[in-house]
């Protein structure tokens, strides 16, 4: 008894139709897209550097007229009407199409960067020599498809990011949090490495460092010729080492468990900042079922051990064995490792044992008996490092985890499975921060006492697929490890029952007075069972 | 094994079999004649406006009920014979009960208008008005101009769906300001000018006389009492309440009056057969409550409640203090405590009411004109904390009390502008003109 009609025309009805605002800026934005297009095709624009910048702007533009057309003559509030008539926004024809597209363009970047124009020998050409005048500009360097890619994304987290903060003027958490993403992206991931590559010469050599991209997100960070370049570097480079170790063991524990994983994954990171700017037509389409959550469980801490095991091996293999030439060697290290896994599970085990459900029980002690095991394998035979070369590893790691999984399906697939697929399914960054935002921090959603309606806004448009209404509607508080602190279930809610907050760690879970409307004899009776 | 029948799949029905199941291992059935499984009535109006599919208003995923042992049998009622312990469905077949809960919600008022029964007339209370809505009013070509009746909480929500499809609606209310039988006037204002601002054609002091009709039965316009004026029309929206869904229990013995009479303890005169939720009627009301509450909340309360009885732990429907919240176009609305319109209100209770210039936020609290005890707020685009309020209410704090300690109130987003400050403020310049 479906009602939703798949419809492939920019016509069609209210609310699903589009304005004249719209479609002229539709027909903007997809005009930088075909002359980018076309460059990838060869065709040779004559002045590079203005074709580039009026493709830019056409793309720039475009997406932010289409914003004005959308929501400027509307009045404040939640904006999501027809998001399951509009065939973009439902999987229809249209979703299936752009999913494609965007998937054929991650195949290309990762694994076929020729076809965008990037040469072993001799100048680029195609899209990637389109984007020469602006990377000279930048860093003085000729531009590769890493180039091309972060400045596309750069401009996609800003562009969409004004359309966000438009649809969500009313909401001064999301104004400003976007407003934090964009600049992140900006700053951080974009102008400051390319800057950063000016200062480089011959004997000051710094390795590309976006400076918010932490390890195990950035799972290279501690390979060799990282390293090396670094410590090369002078007192600049082993800073910058050092912020990279401190940033996953100190800073990033300290954040997490003031305000929560959304300083980082809906605050800062490059990744969330897409998924929540340029993704946000798509947050409605995760999967909500137990099942998936049960899927999520299991894959993101695999992909969290996988981390591990691979930086593991990949560092043990430049160690050496003198303790008289530097302090760290290869033993030191792997023993560390050991020690620092165990203690960390014997840590959890013994305070929030009660907190961990049977399959996160036997997970983590399968786990941690693996990692222990190839280690000590390592000492009784004396082989490789966990089986597998080094090598071997970190380029599995690379092609399965970076390339396919958190471009390919992670971003590509967007229109069909959700903006959200790397960080929830993915993510060892994500597993880190959520292992420590469901165990120890302050922050929660706190539901409303006995408000809840049941209508399933929150569970609809969370991008995590966390069932909030299951909570929400027993008036108990979420405390979950996937949350990114979006706070667009708080937003969406038409009772005011959810509010993302910090606070105490008691009763944080399991408020104590389960506050449902009734008399409190009852709830004694309730809350008992 | 006890069998226990439970007559709808509401909120109400639902959570009686929930904590049932959780405090036994009785056979439960529940029928429905509306859909296969529960869903969230409050949410209709998103699936018309395109925000949520009908699954995504599924609270529980559909594996929920066999895990669960709750039988789910599709199927409408048409008799009770409480003396065989019997329901008989409308193709005749019959189930057995040991004790059977009545929870068959409502339905919607029809006022004995002329042409109330033609095509495109319709309520908005079931998934059948939705399936309906959506084949009369799809789009404003085949719907050019909708009318609707009666101005309460779905008579804007009604508004406000077919608004989001562009099609242009005349809102017919009977009050001279929307809603103001329970709301004080200052709010009550308020959203007539929002109402407005969302270009809805708002006609207070209006009332509908008759529904025309065109060759094929179908709704052509409706005749305005007060002025005569004809207004085409290809869709009429009749939301002037809810009235108990009882009409099958005629004949069966059990207690009638505009619902099924219970006593606290949620039974009917018959033995072994209760009532809950929108239709059941209490023989006196409860404090300030209607004798009749068609909420959410008092049927999720009653199905609580009536698992404990049912389940030997014999428990009188005893509710907390009032709470309840609407969304009106883009303003949430919560109220805690009791806060009466000037219509409605005893001489002792008094109003201080604060309005934000933006004209879309407001708070009225209501207290002892006497004792300053605090009554009860009405809150507008400003949200608030339920277990503060409840609290306040219990400890029966003063109006300065509450006014000084706003802010622990608030539940507004974090980096939201709070006005509490704005609010003592006004409180005060307006009890020092008082005092003088």
């Amino acid at each position: 008894m479906s009602t939703v009609q798949q419809n492939i025309s920019l016509t069609g009805e209210p609310p699903k139709s589009l304005n004249g605002t719209q479609k002229i800026a539709t027909f903007i934005g997809l005009f930088g897209l075909v002359v980018l297009a076309l460059a990838g095709f060869n065709v040779n624009f004559p002045n590079k550097g203005l074709w580039l910048t009026i493709a830019l702007l056409s793309i720039t533009a475009g997406i932010i007229l289409f914003a004005k057309g959308a929501y400027a003559q509307k009045q404040e509030g939640i904006k999501n009407d027809g998001v399951w008539f509009k065939s973009i926004s439902s999987r229809g024809f249209v979703a299936w199409i752009a999913g494609i597209l965007l998937t054929s363009f991650y195949i290309v970047l990762y694994f076929f960067p020729q076809f965008l124009g990037l040469n072993s020998e001799g100048s680029n050409t195609g899209v990637i020599a389109l984007f020469d005048p602006l990377s000279r500009l930048l860093s003085g360097n000729p531009a590769s498809q890493w180039f091309v890619y972060g400045t596309l994304y750069t401009i996609a987290i800003f562009a969409f990011g004004v359309k966000f903060i438009w649809k969500y003027r009313h909401n001064r958490y999301e104004r400003i949090r976007t407003i934090s993403v964009m600049v992140f992206q900006t700053a951080f991931a974009f102008l400051i490495p390319e800057f950063m590559a000016r200062l480089n010469s011959d004997s000051f050599n710094l390795p590309y460092y976006d400076l918010k991209n932490i390890w195990p997100l950035n799972y290279y960070n501690f390979e060799q010729y990282r390293v090396d370049s670094f410590i090369s570097s002078g007192s600049v480079g082993v800073g910058l080492l050092i912020f990279g170790v401190v940033s996953i063991f100190v800073i990033t524990p300290i954040l997490t468990y003031k305000y929560g994983k959304r300083w980082y994954c809906s605050w800062v990171c490059g990744c969330g900042g897409l998924a929540e700017t340029a993704g946000d037509s798509f947050r409605q389409l995760s999967d909500k079922s137990m099942n998936a959550w049960k899927v999520e469980r299991w894959v993101i801490h695999s992909v969290l051990v996988f981390v591990v095991v691979m930086t593991t091996a990949v560092i043990s293999t430049y160690l050496g064995y003198d303790s008289t030439k530097y302090w760290l060697t290869k033993d030191v290290f792997l023993i560390g490792v050991g020690v620092f896994l165990t203690l960390l599970f014997a840590g959890i085990w013994y305070f929030k044992k009660e907190e961990l459900q049977k399959d996160a029980r036997y997970g983590a002690i399968g786990y941690l008996v693996i990692v222990i095991s190839l280690i000590a394998m390592h000492y009784a035979t004396g082989k490789t490092l966990f089986l597998f070369e080094a090598e071997t590893l970190r380029k599995t790691y690379g092609f399965l985890i970076g390339s396919i999984f958190s471009g390919v399906i992670g971003t590509g697939f967007y229109p069909i499975l959700g903006s959200r697929v790397w960080c929830r399914m993915g993510c060892p960054m994500a597993a880190i921060l959520g292992m420590q935002q469901r165990l120890f921090s302050k922050f929660r959603i706190t539901t409303n006492g006995g408000q809840c309606i049941s209508c399933g806004n929150c569970s609809t448009y969370c991008e995590m697929g966390i069932d909030v209404r299951a909570y929400a509607q027993k008036g108990e508080n979420i405390v979950r490890s996937s949350c990114v602190g979006c706070g667009i279930c708080s937003a969406v809610c038409p009772r005011g029952v959810l509010k993302l907050e910090n606070g105490p760690l008691e009763g944080r879970i399991e408020s104590k007075d389960v506050l449902l409307g009734n008399d409190v004899d009852l709830m004694n009776y309730v809350s008992k069972n | 094994m006890e069998h226990i029948v439970i007559i709808g799949n509401g909120i109400s029905g639902v959570t009686a079999a929930r904590h049932i199941r959780k405090l036994s291992d009785k056979k439960i059935t529940i029928i429905s004649a509306e859909t296969d499984h529960f869903f969230s009535r409050t949410a209709l109006m998103y699936i018309y406006m395109g925000h949520m599919k009908y699954e995504h208003t599924k609270p529980y995923e559909d594996y929920f009920w066999k895990k669960n042992r709750i039988e789910l049998r599709r199927g409408f009622v048409e008799k009770v014979h409480t003396d065989k312990k019997e329901v008989q469905f409308s193709d005749n077949t019959t189930l057995a009960y040991d004790k059977l809960i009545i929870a068959a919600g409502s339905k919607s008022n029809k006022f004995g208008w002329p042409g109330q029964d033609l095509n495109g007339v319709q309520g908005l209370y079931s998934k059948q008005d939705l399936d309906a809505l959506e084949q009369n009013a799809p789009n404003n070509k085949i719907c050019k101009r909708a009318v609707i009746v009666g101005g309460g909480l779905i008579g804007i929500e009604f508004a406000e769906m077919l608004s989001t499809r562009n099609i242009p609606v005349t809102f017919l209310v009977r009050e001279n300001s929307f809603w103001n039988g329970v709301l004080p006037k200052g709010e009550s204002e308020l959203l007539n000018r929002h109402i407005k601002s969302h270009h809805i054609d708002l006609r207070l002091s209006t009332n509908l006389k008759e529904i025309l009709s065109d060759d094929n039965e179908k709704v052509r316009a409706v005749v305005i009492e007060e002025t005569g004026e004809e207004l085409p029309c290809d869709v009429v929206g009749l939301t002037a309440g809810v009235t108990p869904n009882i009409d099958f229990l005629k004949d069966s013995g059990i207690e009638l009056g505009r619902g099924v009479k219970v006593n606290r303890f949620l039974e009917t005169n018959v033995d072994s057969v209760y009532a809950i939720g929108d239709c059941a009627e209490q023989h006196e009301p409860i404090g300030n409550r209607r004798p009749i509450e068609a909420v959410w909340y008092t049927g999720r309360m009653m199905g609580e409640t009536l698992a404990q009885t049912i389940c030997g732990n014999k428990l009188e429907y005893k509710p907390g203090h009032w709470f309840n919240s609407a969304k009106f176009f883009d303003i949430e609305y919560q109220t805690y405590g009791w806060v009466f319109s000037e219509r409605s209100k005893k001489d002792t209770e008094a109003h201080f009411h604060w309005k934000h210039p933006d004209d879309k936020k407001c708070i009225t609290i209501a207290y002892h004109k006497d004792s300053k005890l605090f009554l009860g707020i009405n809150t507008f685009g400003i949200r608030m904390r339920h277990e503060v309020f409840d609290r306040w209410l219990s400890e029966k704090r003063g109006l300065d009390y509450v006014i000084e300690h706003l802010p622990e109130a608030n539940f507004d987003p974090e980096f939201y502008r709070s006005f509490e400050k704005d609010i003592l403020k006004a409180f005060h310049s307006e009890t020092e003109v008082t005092a003088h």
